[in-house]
């Protein structure tokens, strides 16, 4: 067992809860051999979060310890004392979290915070500290660490600040790493630096990496082991080719299956010959950076920020558009022009039917991002999903309880949701009753804004199949917003891709994924973690 | 949640935290007790009877008489009137005008937004207790005056915390979805953001209710509130100062008796938050 | 660019404010019953002089006249004539601000210093019987009037044990931090339950914040944590909080002053509402109101010097 730096036994954790006691985590046993690197997936309330941070002995004022222990080198974790704890944290474990904005003190700055580490263990002083922490920061591919050191957190991106972050936990030379999520918050083309930027590190110092995800791209990438989690308890462990290519629950099995770069590709034949719906020309949207008054006095012209900057795209009758681009590229300002929320200060769009008098809302409909907030929370499914049909006078009145359960059965629901408020619907069902608002409207056309992106893979999944389910059932033309190249090639027949305002690239999308002509559509495919490719050698579909 | 609604009593009994039960009866005794004042006490509570003088509490006078002979306790229930509806006049009217003010403001933007929001910065540059006394000089003291000035001055607060609540939902998804389906602006605002954009100031109405009390007491005691020979229990406090060393009933009895009043509406407001926000 | 350059440009941003608020005052002073004329030189005047006001102080004028009449004198520091002081205004102003800076600053240090040691022991003993203790002494504390906690402090300090003067003002500084203890002390019990409300709210919830989990996970032993991370970020938000309070702070001071019989603007105010004297309900206003405007600069200081992020 010398072999062995972790062992977690039978550990159980509970959580007081409105609703009385929740075990977050089920008698959990595993090890962590040293020098691996261990990957823990699951979905959310799997309570992957919850174990890696007992590694630490960290835990939400609720939470309880009910048994189980976490021997490190021999040593419970669980029942050190105070003193031992923290010399323990820090010099033997450290950890890195997910939001790397969240996770740094926004008032100290960023040196110092890499530097406490080392004032407190190592007993430095100040500037002997600062002189190591910059140099940390040097090796975390920081420029010009000595000047950034001296930021606040605000004033970096977010990749630096992840890279604050790992300098931080590295301060004092553990051995074990434990990253909870370190990618999650960023943005991909970032995300696969951090990424490379651990493995690298890991190397150089041999250290013990436990990575906590949902994403199992990312643990297939970066981890020899995997542990996957569901509901508080492990489902499956193996290595990583294990796993991957045979995993033996019917869980791991429904993961792997939904995981959106396996899902397969749109066939390439399928596509649209009919003739153009929405023709965009030259389209921008500029918003007015905020003046101070003092400007205004001195007559400074007023900044102006070119969210959409001269778009030309179209989209054929019961086709499929794709519009990629990450955080700050414009494609949701787009897709706000699309539906008349916006007005372009430049460039014509064209709906066909628009034009011959019919209301925009029966022709464009839209589902949104966040499931938490595109219900009222006021309203009952069956008063949000009675709305149009009310408002518009769709149908007479007498038929809108008929209506209603059509559109349910339409978005795979149970009718007994409609008495119920949003609030009681977990994520993915309310994204479905978003849906069915949209298509209560029986639109031409339905924008999709990003409307997975908060979901866990496997309703991820569900939800893409829905999509392409109505697309053919209703001949709905979709256009769907996303940052996942993968979801875009499994619904759209077309892609477009954006960056700060601009359109990069445009054309079929088998095409542009196969040979994408700019650079940052080849970073952004690279940037893809592609698991079952290098660790199992399968090929992509 | 489902369940408070089909049955309020049982949900108080079972569910309702313990702040909002014990303030709760504290508020309904106080109304009960100005209900039934001519019940509870025989006495006058404003003839003057100065063979009685400053008398200490006993059993005909339960809490003693004040200066002039009035029984302390019947001035005290007589008094639970003026100062519960000095409580629920001045915030109604400030809620309804702040809230209408705060939408307008919130949903309109523009122009509109700008002067109301220019209205409100100054109002709030003014210190809001010298703001009510300079609206009581040039109407003078009283009831009246009371509720107008308190009308004037606060009603920006509401504004405020509705604005600011309209703002958010005004980009919330489910606001720019009601405005995808072609919904006309009236329907967005009444049944969408109105119902949602209140709820932060109807639970501020209630701590506002406790600062209004104190503040109408407040001025009563300076004399520039209600005026005596009405009985106002900061009007009865004030009455008392000169014998706090000799009769301290005077003086204490109304105290108490407000703070109690006060104490039962805070504890509302602290329940009521935490069923809204169960965070803090 | 330096972090504290826009504090230079902040005094031009409040000209709106100031404008505002004069105009207030303007109105009210419109909307008092009675002739302004009489108002300043007082009833037993004679027509000539009335007549001559009138020319000097543009009454004749349309109101933009009168306005432009009225700044031009409150800038030049002249509020009118007193009715009940028979003298100019400005003096008996300023010769009253004295007092009530004294009970304010010495109020607000006080209530400082409790919200600090409160909302520290509350949220470092969470759920016990110390943090329910001080809670529920914060919800009772909201609603009760300071004239009533002022009037039990003369009760129990100064009538029974004789620690402190009932009333007045003593003469020097030293000699005022024993005499304004009471007053200033009733002020702090007055805004300390919203403040350690808000204090010990903001903490609990710095306490879980990530930076400071990320802090725990390096090794920084709890107590550091708090003192150096927790605390400072929770002070922020209370800080804020003062430009509420400021507000009734002021507010309070005129109860106070009241009930202490201290000779500051707050004395002066009720007492010239009581006898009719319009023009110093007047001058009372816009002083404090600028009071208001100056202590909210204060707080944008102090935030700009805890908060790296603001730049506005």
């Amino acid at each position: 067992m010398k072999n062995t730096l972790v062992s977690v036994e039978d550990l159980t954790i509970s959580f007081d809860t409105t609703q009385g006691a929740v075990d977050a985590v089920k008698g959990v046993s595993f090890t962590i051999k040293r020098g691996e690197a261990l990957g823990i997936v699951g979905e959310s309330g799997s309570g992957k979060s919850v174990v890696c941070r007992a590694l630490l002995q960290l835990f939400a004022p609720n939470a309880k310890v009910k048994r189980g222990k976490i021997l490190h080198e021999g040593k419970d974790v669980l029942t050190m004392s105070a003193t031992d704890l923290n010399a323990y944290r820090g010099e033997k474990a450290a950890m890195i979290f997910q939001n790397p904005s969240t996770h740094l003190d926004p008032i100290m700055m960023v040196g110092d915070q890499v530097a406490e580490g080392l004032m407190i263990h190592r007993k430095l002083d100040r500037a002997a500290a600062t002189k190591q922490a910059v140099s940390l920061l040097e090796d975390m591919k920081i420029l010009d660490a000595p000047r950034r050191a001296k930021a606040y957190s605000h004033e970096l991106s977010g990749g630096m600040r992840q890279r604050v972050m790992i300098a931080a936990a590295l301060a004092c030379s553990p051995g074990l790493l434990i990253a909870d999520e370190p990618t999650t918050a960023l943005d991909v083309t970032v995300q696969a630096q951090i990424l490379a930027l651990i493995c690298k590190i890991r190397q150089e110092r041999h250290l013990t990496l436990v990575l906590v995800s949902h994403d199992l791209g990312v643990i297939g990438e970066m981890c020899d082991r995997i542990i996957v989690m569901k509901d508080g308890q492990i489902v499956e462990t193996g290595t990583t080719e294990q796993i991957l290519t045979a995993p033996q629950a019917d869980y791991t099995k429904n993961l792997i299956r939904s995981q959106p770069s396996l899902l397969p590709g749109r066939e390439e034949h399928a596509v649209s010959d009919k003739a153009d719906i929405v023709s965009v020309k030259g389209v921008s949207v500029l918003f007015p950076a905020p003046r101070k008054l003092a400007d205004i006095i001195g007559r400074k012209p007023g900044h102006v920020v070119r969210a959409v900057d001269e778009v030309s795209l179209s989209v054929r009758r019961g086709g499929s558009l794709g519009i990629v681009g990450e955080s700050g590229s414009g494609k949701s300002t787009l897709a706000r022009v699309l539906v008349g929320l916006l007005k372009p200060s430049a460039g014509t769009v064209k709906i066909e039917g628009l034009d011959q008098g019919k209301d925009r809302a029966r022709v464009i409909q839209m589902a949104f991002q966040d499931p938490y907030l595109s219900l009222n929370p006021s309203y009952t499914i069956a008063q949000t999903l009675s709305e149009p049909f009310k408002a518009h006078r769709l149908c007479p009145l007498s038929e809108v309880p008929a209506r209603l359960k059509a559109l349910m059965r339409t978005v795979e629901l149970p009718e007994e949701l409609l008495t119920r408020k949003s609030g009681q619907l977990s994520g993915g069902q309310r994204q479905r009753v978003g849906i069915a608002r949209a298509l209560a409207m029986s639109p031409d056309i339905l924008i999709a804004d990003e409307v997975t992106s908060a979901l866990d893979v496997s309703i991820q999944a569900q939800i893409l199949e829905l999509f392409k389910r109505l697309q053919q059932e209703l001949d709905l033309t979709l256009i769907l917003i996303s940052h996942d190249l993968a979801v875009v090639r499994y619904l759209c027949e077309d892609v477009a891709v954006m960056r700060h305002g601009k359109l990069l690239e445009y054309g079929r999308s088998a095409e542009v994924l196969r040979n994408p002509q700019t650079e940052y559509t080849q970073a952004l495919l690279k940037a893809v973690p592609r698991l079952i490719e290098s660790k199992a050698g399968n090929t992509r579909p | 949640m489902t369940k408070s609604l089909s049955s309020p009593a049982r949900w108080l009994r079972q569910e309702a935290p313990t702040s909002l039960k014990i303030g709760l009866a504290v508020t309904l005794l106080w109304v009960l007790a100005a209900a039934l004042a001519p019940v509870l006490s025989s006495f006058d509570p404003i003839a003057i009877d100065a063979a009685n003088a400053v008398l200490p509490p006993s059993a005909d006078h339960f809490l003693g008489t004040d200066s002039v002979g009035r029984d302390i306790l019947a001035r005290i229930l007589y008094g639970a009137r003026i100062d519960l509806l000095m409580a629920v006049a001045g915030v109604i009217g400030p809620f309804i005008l702040g809230t209408a003010i705060g939408l307008l403001a919130g949903y309109s933007g523009g122009w509109i937004d700008a002067v109301l929001m220019r209205i409100v910065e100054v109002t709030i540059s003014f210190p809001y207790f010298v703001l009510v006394i300079a609206i009581v000089s040039i109407m003078g003291p009283g009831l009246t005056s009371y509720i107008v000035s308190l009308t004037v001055v606060n009603w920006v607060t509401y504004a405020r915390l509705v604005r600011s609540e309209t703002l958010v939902l005004a980009n919330a998804d489910f606001i720019l979805a009601a405005r995808v389906l072609g919904f006309r602006g009236r329907r967005i605002m009444f049944r969408h953001i109105f119902p949602n954009a209140i709820v932060p100031s109807s639970v501020f109405l209630m701590t506002d209710a406790v600062l209004t009390i104190v503040l109408g007491s407040s001025l009563g005691f300076l004399g520039l509130g209600v005026q005596p020979p009405t009985p106002e229990w900061g009007v009865m406090i004030a009455e008392g100062r000169t014998y706090l060393g000799t009769a301290w009933w005077i003086s204490l009895c109304p105290g108490l008796a407000l703070c109690s009043l006060a104490f039962g509406l805070s504890l509302i407001a602290d329940g009521v938050a935490q069923i809204l926000d169960p965070e803090a | 660019m330096t972090r504290f350059s826009f504090l230079l440009r902040r005094p031009f941003e409040l000209i709106p404010v100031l404008i505002g608020i004069s105009l207030i005052s303007f109105v009210l002073l419109q909307l008092t019953p009675g002739d302004p004329a009489r108002l300043l030189l007082g009833p037993k005047a004679s027509e000539e002089a009335i007549a001559l006001i009138r020319q000097r102080y543009g009454l004749d004028q349309p109101l933009f006249v009168q306005y432009y009449y009225y700044i031009k004198n409150v800038l030049g520091g002249d509020f009118g004539q007193s009715m009940s002081f028979r003298s100019a205004i400005g003096p008996v102003l300023l010769e009253r601000i004295g007092p009530t800076l004294y009970i304010l600053v010495y109020g607000l240090f006080l209530s400082v210093l409790l919200t600090l040691l409160l909302g520290v022991l509350a949220a470092r003993s969470r759920g016990r019987w110390l943090d329910q203790t001080i809670r529920v002494i914060c919800v009772v504390g909201v609603g009760v009037p300071s004239y009533f906690v002022g009037l039990l402090l003369i009760l129990v300090l100064s009538l029974n044990f004789g620690l402190f003067p009932v009333s007045g003002y003593a003469d020097s500084f030293v000699a005022n931090l024993h005499h304004l203890f009471l007053p200033a002390l009733t002020i702090a019990i007055s805004v300390t339950p919203i403040l350690t409300r808000n204090f010990r709210a903001t903490l609990l919830q710095q306490m879980n914040a990530g930076y400071a989990v990320a802090a725990l996970s390096k090794g920084v032993p709890e107590n550091k944590v708090f003192w150096r991370h927790v605390f400072w970020n929770s002070l922020l938000p209370t800080v804020s909080l003062f430009g509420v309070v400021a507000s009734f702070l002021i507010g309070g001071t005129v109860v106070i002053e009241n009930v202490f019989n201290i000779p500051g603007l707050g004395l002066l105010l009720v007492r010239s509402v009581l006898s009719r004297d319009y023009l110093v309900v007047q001058g009372v206003t816009l002083v404090m109101a600028s009071g208001i405007v100056i202590s909210n600069l204060i707080i944008d200081i102090v935030v700009a010097a805890l908060d790296p992020r603001v730049k506005t």
